[in-house]
């Protein structure tokens, strides 16, 4: 455990000398949240019918803190992993009793603890900036968040485990991104997207995140459906990740 | 040397080692044993097999077939065991870019419970004002440095160094040797993989030369030249063409003059002879000089060529 805690911390120092994991952790989805605050910001409600009916930054302010999960999953651990794997880190810190389990221990609890504090950026700048209503049923939303923060960290330890370079690990990383960041419930109104661009939204892991952690906050329950597809993404992932990991080793 | 003596136990056996890949034989048939205190030295070209060797003692890598014992140890069920007991620097690894000299030694260092000797570690490895320097901004000795203080943090029993002086100037290859030779005077079995002729020849006790997978020959620097590398060298300058006739001697092998320059191979005694017969012919060269011969004659005598890099 000590060791645990130790290489947790020296992960963690080193995620914050890390400016680009930084900026797309924190500064980016922080970014689009004020630029959509400024486009839609002043529509207080969704009567034209777009926004699901919700007012757009209430749309907005869950969808980004999603972003920030995606951001941490696609982009942050897969690129830091491979980056290990192709420097000999992991062979240097292998042979050390330092096994790859433990790296991606820590990787998963500083990935989790920088994705509350961006989420919670997200939250505070939602509230206080946009005037965003606090959630009906917070307990729910930290469940949600937490569901879905699991799910793309898991996703991001197999990227981590089966992307064999880390540019492989960039080009794939930033594809993904892109894509739910602009199919995936953080882009345009779903009421302005076409059809099939609605469809590729549904098949991203966000999409589905940004529903569970909209619905949470709009008081509108338990959306179980969703639940259930975060938590197969967290279980197929974190498997796939651990026989990848397993077989290499 | 006083400790092989001393204790001559056993620290690695190698029985029979074969790792092989789909189409490849990356080591044949290897066997050897390490002495307490020893340094030991696998030498070969690159593609040899010295590394996947020493990676199959560290339980990096399963071997094929064959039986390996470290510190009495089977590295492929110990090795929880093993690793707490052996220090490794290994080729072609690194740390994280942005992790400072001190944060690497501490996170080893948690490793071994209760240990807490990383801060004499960086003094005694000359790293005490890079304690806060990032692993990027090391120079190529300084890495060095800091991988072989890492692989001693848990106060190893054996260490082993993977091609540790590559890609460093001479100043700072000839400080790794000193270094090595520190680490084997505090008590440590060294087992020291390389492809430099002259490093193996200064720093180990006894060698084993690799080639393509197969052990060759394994003695010590002394044991292998003696053995496969009889001939010896010896040149002097003398421009007339009064030179007595060194064929002779029957322990000349081989005479040949480029230049103002007279070379002379042979064996045994030979020098002895040729200067006194020089000596006899007025002819007193005042630059006698005589080569030893080197590992590099060895490997050519096993193998028909010279290492290649």
């Amino acid at each position: 455990m000590r060791t645990l805690g130790r290489l947790t911390l020296v992960e963690m120092k080193l995620f914050i000398r890390e400016p680009i994991t930084m900026f797309f952790t924190f500064a980016l989805p922080l970014l689009f949240l004020f630029v959509m605050g400024g486009v839609f910001g002043k529509m207080t409600n969704g009567g034209a019918g777009d926004f699901h009916g919700l007012s757009a930054m209430a749309f907005y302010t869950p969808a980004y803190i999603a972003l920030v999960l995606t951001s941490v999953g696609v982009v942050g651990l897969p690129g830091h992993l491979t980056g290990y794997r192709e420097r000999g880190v992991l062979r240097r810190f292998r042979a050390s009793s330092l096994s790859i389990w433990r790296i991606f221990a820590a990787q998963g609890l500083v990935s989790l603890a920088t994705a509350a504090l961006g989420g919670i950026m997200i939250l505070i700048a939602g509230v206080f900036v946009f005037h965003v209503s606090l959630p009906q049923n917070p307990f729910f939303v930290i469940l949600a968040f937490l569901v879905s923060a699991l799910s793309f960290i898991s996703l991001g330890l197999l990227l981590g485990a089966v992307l064999p370079t880390s540019r492989a690990a960039q080009g794939v990383g930033l594809v993904l991104f892109f894509v739910m960041l602009i199919l995936g419930g953080a882009g345009p109104p779903p009421e302005a997207m076409t059809h099939l661009m609605r469809v590729v939204g549904d098949f991203t892991p966000m999409q589905h995140a940004v529903t569970l952690l909209q619905n949470a906050w709009q008081g509108l329950g338990w959306n179980w459906m969703e639940f259930g597809i975060m938590a197969g993404i967290l279980i197929v992932s974190l498997t796939a990740a651990t026989l990848v990991i397993r077989r290499n080793s | 040397m006083i400790n092989t003596i001393q204790d001559t136990s056993k620290v690695i056996r190698v029985e029979n080692l074969r790792k092989s890949y789909k189409d490849l034989v990356a080591v044949d048939d290897v066997s050897f044993e390490v002495s307490r205190g020893e340094i030991f030295g696998l030498l070969g070209p690159n593609g040899a097999g010295k590394t996947t060797t020493v990676e199959c003692l560290q339980g990096l890598r399963r071997c094929t077939s064959g039986k390996i014992s470290v510190l009495g140890l089977d590295p492929a069920k110990n090795i929880g065991e093993l690793r707490r007991r052996i220090g490794s620097q290994l080729q072609d690894s690194e740390l994280p870019q942005r992790i400072k000299v001190w944060e690497a030694l501490d996170l080893f260092a948690s490793i071994t419970p209760g240990e807490n000797g990383w801060r004499k570690l960086m003094k005694d490895w000359d790293l005490e004002s890079k304690a806060n320097a990032s692993f990027s901004s090391l120079s190529g000795g300084q890495k060095q440095r800091l991988f072989i203080a890492l692989a001693l943090v848990n106060h190893p029993e054996v260490v082993f160094l993977d091609e540790m002086t590559t890609g460093l100037d001479p100043v700072a290859r000839h400080g790794a040797w000193d270094l090595i030779k520190e680490i084997r005077a505090n008590g440590t079995t060294v087992i020291l993989v390389t492809h430099f002729m002259d490093e193996a020849e200064e720093l180990c006790d006894r060698l084993a030369i690799v080639n393509q997978g197969k052990l060759l020959a394994l003695d010590s620097p002394f044991g292998l030249t003696s053995k496969y590398a009889t001939n010896m060298k010896a040149a002097f300058s003398y421009e007339g063409d009064d030179l007595p006739s060194m064929e002779d001697i029957p322990q000349v092998k081989k005479v040949t003059r480029i230049g103002g320059t007279v070379e002379v191979e042979g064996i045994g005694s030979f020098v002895s002879l040729m200067a006194a017969k020089l000596v006899n012919h007025g002819i007193v060269p005042n630059d006698l000089r005589t080569r030893q011969p080197s590992l590099e004659d060895v490997f050519l005598t096993l193998t028909g060529h010279r290492i290649e890099v």
